[in-house]
């Protein structure tokens, strides 16, 4: 032994194998087989799931077809529509909402502010076919909650799934998700000192001049961390599927569920394997610059 | 117990060289401390003896053996180090007999072995506690006890006052002095205090970048630092230091300064060779050898009043000189001194501390060369 | 004066509105919350008249309920021992030994593990799995599961094992004993609450998962409680809501007691940093 260290370089290898199979196998693996079908006709069953044939870019040319781009149900639409998407119920939605509550669960008495994250949290950490279901059953035109509740303000009831169900998954979606910025968020204000606060109130500041001058530039850094995550997370979110499975007539078709559609019903793997690679190389571009912006702040030069 | 050899060590880390072309002899049963600033690579030299770290050159010898490349485990070794590294999972009877049981001891064997050291380190009454259920000392006295419960050649300390506050680390270091009167172990201890070292050390080698600068007994170290370095390294405060002219006449050296008025110096035939051309020395006088002139002393140095800091049994007098340079007095006097204005302090000659440019020290006439 | 009545008023209009949106919050789940407890259970919210926990009956008589609650059991378990053991091993080395460029690897298998979501990745690994001939097993929702999961999951334990102080496994080698033994005799007790969390996390994941055991999974016999729920309530004509709402609490009680118990033992923050 030449040099030494607590595991050795032989050792450490065969502690690092299992891992690397497991991920070799089913992470990398499938980032390069999904390139390579995405060039080919594959399909699930037929002469073409054995040997399929090399296609080039036909299926990204079908993706792109100009004369069909925004049709309902074609990539185009389904791309636009996660954009809209993400925008409202990511950074409109879960960002805005989990700020303001981080903000105002700085004052408010301790047992509110438990009960309340409590509430927001479970919307969170509950399993989705859990959630989807209990939206169902809120969301019932004949007995749900929701429609209860219209009656009672003297509202018409709604058939909200089939009327208008893309706010129902941007609803839906900010309901589920507002918890982790809003943790981020209150975490984020908890580190900031009180002392800070403190000298803005004896100064006479409001709690919008405290958090527009003093909270929000002091959390820069964690809501930058904050909108990348939460826009790569639901940007690739498949749990609007069990509420809508995609539709009415593909109104709430977002790319993961147009991707299974395509590759699971329509059994065209070639063509659902093209989208899984245009929604990595958007991933791809997420992740670099989250991994960017992270190193730049743990070299100190951004706050 | 063995000795300890160093021949020509040498460690880098990349670029850093932590410790460079190092020769050193500990003995049989001395008690050797390795004294510098952080970074000197006193640390490393431990580590090195301990394998935990392998030298980039040369080799390390335990006894007669080679174990540059040995490990840990192999080498009959105890360590203690600066976090204690006390297990927060076992109590302090399974940490303490930690290394019994490694060495496939039965369990009553080594619990018995083990409630033995603790009751000479008074933690006899601790022994079903966790760790994180005991004070700093006894943390401290815990990862004693489990160096000790096994016999080692060699003891190696890292460091192991520092978590400590000031007044337990007073009384751990007398504890640390008795115990080794009654065992004679070997033992390494690096420390940045230089007052554990003085207390503690049979030798003391002072670092600095990566090399011993001096190697001697502490009185030594004390009353003939090597370098300017060791002289304000050792002592608190530390040394005096102060640039001067000197000229050599008639076997005599005469230093000129600022507000000093000094005798004419003997000095040996073979400082007054390495003196010569050399007319910027600096002077060095360490605080405990000034008192307040009342005339008739040989040497005396003046300044404005800068600080009056009485202690109790001593007061230190700081003066601040035109070139903005501090000299510090240590009077041992338990009266207030009523003092004003420019300050006279005065030295006798035998106390005096030449450095050549390089701060080397010279030898002077009254020692052996 | 003004100053402080300021700050009161802020104060109450928080806490209106915090209670406000809080409420707005707990509307969707107020059903699910009397449901279970109710033998004449529609969609319609009615507060149970007995309480009664007879829809627990029904649930417990339902072989193919009490099916996919096993099936989901297995499914987690497995993928948890994978992603557990694979982890910490791993995590181990990246983190003590002297493996060139081991900085560079975590960051690239971090960036892969959120590149490849379930959803971008779907088919190719229904393809490798149909390769492999491990179609409609188990065993296939296991391993890509702990292939998922796996690169975060090291990431986390990781920074864990590089906040732990190497001179715990130093001191154990000065005094005696081996890397196996240091490593198991004090790296791994030490580094068990880092384990514990990733085991929690990893599996509420899977647990909680849809999609993956969906399109790998075909017969009835192998679904977890999460694909058959879905079947429950989206291919029966009108769902049996009395079985499906008990059923739901049931599935769902593993992952608030877990979640409990994290916040009980490692407080609020930390959970909310690692649930992805």
């Amino acid at each position: 032994m030449r040099s030494f260290s607590l595991l050795s370089r032989s050792a450490g290898a065969a502690f690092l194998t299992p891992a690397g199979l497991l991920i070799g196998a089913f992470v990398i693996a499938p980032f390069f087989w999904v390139i390579y079908v995405s060039f080919t006709n594959r399909t699930l069953l037929g002469r073409t799931a054995m040997n399929p044939d090399f296609v080039g870019f036909a299926n990204y040319f079908s993706l792109f077809d100009a004369a069909s781009f925004f049709t309902r149900g074609e990539f185009g639409f389904s791309l636009i529509l996660t954009v809209q998407f993400v925008l409202l119920s990511a950074l409109a939605g879960q960002a805005a909402l989990g700020m303001l509550l981080a903000w105002m669960l700085q004052s408010v008495p301790k047992s509110l502010k438990r009960l309340t994250e409590a509430v927001v949290i479970a919307a969170w950490i509950l399993p989705e076919v859990v959630v989807a279901f209990a939206w169902f059953a809120f969301l019932d035109y004949e007995n749900g909650t929701l429609n209860m509740i219209m009656d009672a303000l003297g509202l018409p009831p709604g058939d909200w799934l089939l009327s208008f169900p893309f706010w129902v998954i941007v609803v839906f979606n900010t309901w589920r998700g507002t918890a982790f910025s809003m943790m981020l968020f209150n975490s984020a204000f908890s580190s900031i000192p009180p002392s800070y606060f403190q000298a803005a109130d004896v100064a006479g500041a409001t709690s919008w001049q405290k958090f527009r001058d003093i909270g929000l530039p002091l959390i820069r850094g964690h809501v930058v961390t904050d909108l990348i995550l939460i826009t790569m997370w639901t940007f690739n979110v498949f749990t609007p599927f069990l509420l809508t499975s995609g539709g009415p007539s593909y109104r709430t078709e977002i790319l993961p569920i147009y991707t299974y559609r395509v590759a699971f019903r329509d059994f065209e793997f070639g063509k659902g394997a093209a989208v899984g690679v245009i929604v990595m190389l958007i991933n791809l571009v997420f992740a670099l610059f989250y991994l960017w912006v992270t190193r730049r702040r743990a070299k100190g030069v951004a706050a | 117990m063995a000795s300890i050899r160093f021949d020509r060590v040498t460690k880098k880390f990349g670029e850093f060289t932590a410790v460079s072309d190092l020769d050193l002899e500990m003995g049989d049963g001395e008690f050797i401390c390795l004294l510098g600033p952080s970074g000197c690579g006193k640390t490393t030299t431990l580590r090195m003896i301990a394998g935990l770290e392998t030298p980039t050159s040369g080799r390390v010898h335990i006894g007669e053996r080679d174990v540059t490349f040995m490990h840990p485990k192999d080498r009959r070794i105890s360590m203690v180090f600066q976090d204690y590294a006390l297990y927060p999972h076992m109590n302090l009877a399974d940490n303490i007999a930690y290394p019994l049981k490694v060495r496939g001891e039965s369990e009553t064997k080594r619990h018995a072995r083990a409630r033995e050291v603790a009751d000479v380190l008074k933690i006899g009454h601790l022994l079903e506690r966790m760790p994180s259920q005991i004070s700093g000392g006894q943390q401290q006295r815990t990862s004693l006890a489990r160096a000790l419960v096994y016999p080692s050649d060699v003891y190696l300390f890292d460091e192991p006052l520092s978590n400590l506050d000031a007044k337990l680390r007073l009384e751990a270091r007398g504890f640390l002095n008795h115990l080794q009167r009654d065992m004679g172990m070997t033992a390494v201890y690096v420390t940045h205090d230089q007052a554990e070292a003085m207390a503690l050390a049979t030798r003391i080698a002072v670092m600095d970048a990566g090399k011993v600068v001096q190697y001697a007994p502490p009185l030594e170290v004390y009353r003939r630092p090597a370098t300017t370095f060791v002289a304000n390294f050792v002592g608190n405060p530390p040394m005096n230091l102060l640039p001067v002219e000197a000229m050599v006449a008639d076997g005599n050296v005469q230093l000129k300064a600022e507000g000093l008025s000094a005798a004419p110096l003997p000095v040996s035939r073979a400082a007054a060779r390495a003196l010569d051309g050399n007319t910027k020395l600096t002077l060095g006088v360490r605080p405990e050898h000034l008192t307040i002139a009342r005339g008739g002393e040989e040497n005396t140095i003046s300044g404005a009043l800068f600080a009056n800091e009485n202690m109790g049994p001593e007061t230190l007098v700081t003066l601040e000189r035109d070139d903005a340079a501090r000299f510090t007095a240590r009077i041992f006097t338990d009266e207030s001194l009523a003092l004003r204005g420019t300050v006279k302090l005065g030295f006798a000659s035998e106390h005096v501390h030449l450095f050549d440019p390089g701060g080397t020290r010279l030898p002077m006439d009254h020692e052996s060369a | 004066m003004t100053r402080y009545l300021n700050l009161y008023f802020t104060r109450i209009g928080f806490s209106v509105l915090t209670a406000l949106v809080g409420v707005l919050f707990a509307l969707p789940l107020v059903w699910f919350i009397f449901a279970p407890f109710n033998p004449r259970a529609e969609m319609g919210l009615a507060i149970p008249d007995p309480f009664s926990l007879s829809n627990f009956e029904t649930v417990f008589g339902n072989r193919f309920a009490l099916r996919g609650l096993w099936n989901s059991l297995v499914q987690s378990v497995g993928g948890v021992i994978l992603v557990g053991a694979g982890a910490t091993l791993a995590s181990y080395a990246l983190s003590r030994s002297p493996i060139p460029g081991k900085n560079v690897i975590t960051y690239i298998l971090l960036l892969f593990s959120s590149v490849v979501s379930g959803s971008a990745a779907m088919v190719p690994i229904f393809l490798i799995v149909n390769g492999i001939g491990l179609i409609d097993t188990q065993i296939a929702v296991i391993l890509v599961f702990a292939g998922g999961l796996l690169p975060t999951a090291m990431f986390i334990l990781r920074d864990f094992i590089d906040s732990i102080p190497k001179s715990y496994e130093e001191s154990a080698m000065v005094a005696g004993a081996s890397p196996v033994q240091a490593f198991f005799d004090v790296a791994l007790p030490v580094i068990r609450p880092g384990i514990v969390v990733v085991v929690v996390w990893a599996f509420v994941n899977i647990w909680g998962s849809f999609l993956i055991p969906f399109i790998l999974l075909r017969s009835s016999e192998k679904m977890p409680a999460a694909v058959a729920i879905y079947s429950f309530y989206s291919e029966a004509g009108t769902p049996i809501v009395t079985l499906l709402a008990a059923y739901s609490l049931l599935y769902s009680l593993p992952v608030i007691i877990l979640y409990l118990f994290v916040s009980w033992k490692f407080g609020f923050r930390f959970f909310g940093g690692i649930k992805a």
